[in-house]
């Protein structure tokens, strides 16, 4: 499912509401999640996860192509955990198929 | 503070014209849709913000960490998250609290 797939379903189930407000409200959340882990901040979505920021230390690493060593800054890479509701029904739903 | 589906909600009053109860109703069924879309087998990707993929696991040996006992993790389907290069971009800029 892609971003505008789900603005699709989104808008099909809202028909009150214009598509264009249900595209707006997507994009909106998107855009606040993004700010939030930009400047730091989890993010806690019950029974869906959590984001939150890892850090990572200081490194060298090489140019692929030529091999040469490059010194790269520490830096922090957004992380995310499936809450519970979340990590049972993806599970389940796999073992009942494999059955 | 860690950002909640209120504080989304409440963002979406402020930049939207639209009520309270259709705010509240769009930002529940954003998650749920993500989740029935995963539950479902499919991978979810969110331009710009990053993909929700699905891995599937083998059984492998673990313990448990209080008794120290062997028991086998089992066979899994788990989500993973791989942000996208804007998000990537946003956060690595981050200083640190």
């Amino acid at each position: 499912m892609t971003k505008s797939e789900l603005i699709e379903i989104l808008a099909r189930k809202n028909q009150h509401i214009a598509t264009n407000d249900v595209e707006a409200a997507v994009k909106t959340v998107i855009e606040h999640m993004s700010n939030a882990l930009s400047v730091g901040e989890r993010i806690e979505i019950r029974g869906f996860g959590s984001f939150s920021l890892h850090f990572r230390p200081p490194r060298t690493g090489r140019n692929p192509k030529t091999g040469d060593a490059v010194d790269l800054s520490s830096k922090y890479v957004p992380h995310f955990k499936p809450g519970k509701e979340l990590r049972d029904r993806v599970n389940s739903a796999w073992e009942h198929d494999t059955d | 503070m860690a950002l909640t589906k209120a504080d989304l909600v409440e963002k979406l009053l402020e930049d939207l014209g639209i009520n309270k109860r259709d705010a509240k109703e769009l930002v529940d069924q954003f998650f749920d849709e993500i989740k029935t879309a995963l539950e479902a087998g499919g991978a979810v990707k969110l331009s710009g913000f990053g993909n929700f993929d699905l891995r599937d696991k083998k059984e492998r040996p673990g313990r448990n960490p209080k008794t120290g006992e062997e028991i086998p993790i089992t066979a899994r389907r788990v989500v993973t998250f791989k942000p996208g290069q804007k998000l990537k971009a946003k956060v690595e800029s981050f200083a640190g609290n």
